[in-house]
């Protein structure tokens, strides 16, 4: 039952400097700050870091397999406030959880969460969809 | 630095822009998405991105764009994105600002299939000090 205030299932997505490589290609964004580590040292982050985009692409995934369809989103919203720190060799986490905020008919709202490591990487995100 | 002068302009962008199956194929694939009959709901960023690159780099606009860090997006979709769409673009500058060094722009993109607009995306754009 879809109520206001109803928390979705968590769901883990795991991201690697392979899929940094594959969003680079699929999206056309090669920014060398999300495949060369000298580089991105060389401009003051971290380590890589994975493209905001491909955070929130992957938010998108898991909102439209909660709705059931790819269709079914209307408005999208993120801020990028952390970036996800993606090291060699190793898997990092995109943990997504989401609580419905409004239903109004069939479209319903929701207050979506992600965090990497335990840090949270999107602020103020937010998808209406029709269900 | 931004040419203030630009700020509140809309500028045509790329005359079509052809949604192939075999980007949204691609596309979908590095999230995981195997129903593939319409684009995922992130799909426009290449088309948003590549109108802005080209827009706010123009010499009369003169964005840095190779220090630029992406701050928020937003997208408005009146219906799916299918294969097969072409679309007319523009794309307008509605703010920019200066704070602590960093500029930051925020640009909209209007995604329109003859006179009927079809999407919308926003971005927040940040070159950094």
């Amino acid at each position: 039952m879809n109520t206001v205030g109803t928390v979705l299932p968590e769901r883990i997505f795991w991201i690697d400097r392979g899929l940094l490589k594959a969003y680079a290609d699929a999206s056309g964004d090669q920014n060398p700050i999300h495949q060369n580590e000298r580089f991105a040292l060389s401009v003051g982050l971290p380590n890589v870091i994975a493209h905001g985009m491909l955070t929130m692409a992957l938010v998108g995934k898991y909102v439209t397999d909660w709705a059931g369809d790819p269709a079914a989103v209307e408005e999208f919203t993120a801020r990028f406030i952390k970036p996800v720190i993606v090291p060699a060799d190793i898997k990092v986490d995109l943990t997504v959880v989401a609580t419905i905020s409004e239903i109004d008919g069939n479209r319903i709202k929701l207050e979506l969460i992600a965090t990497s490591a335990g840090i949270k990487v999107l602020g103020m995100a937010k998808a209406v969809i029709r269900k | 630095m931004l040419n203030p002068d630009s700020v509140g302009r809309t500028f045509a962008g790329a005359d079509s822009i052809s949604i192939s199956q075999s980007d949204i194929n691609s596309f979908a694939a590095v999230i995981g998405e195997t129903k593939t009959d319409v684009a995922p709901p992130t799909f426009l960023i290449r088309s948003a991105l590549e109108q802005y690159e080209k827009i706010l780099t123009a010499p009369q606009v003169g964005l840095d764009w190779s220090r630029l860090v992406h701050g928020d997006q937003k997208f408005l979709l009146k219906r799916p994105i299918v294969a097969g769409d072409v679309f007319s673009c523009t794309a307008t500058i509605e703010n920019y600002r200066v704070a602590a060094g960093n500029e930051i722009v925020s640009v909209r993109s209007d995604f329109l299939q003859g006179q009927e607009l079809v999407a919308s995306t926003w971005s927040t754009l940040v070159v950094r000090a």
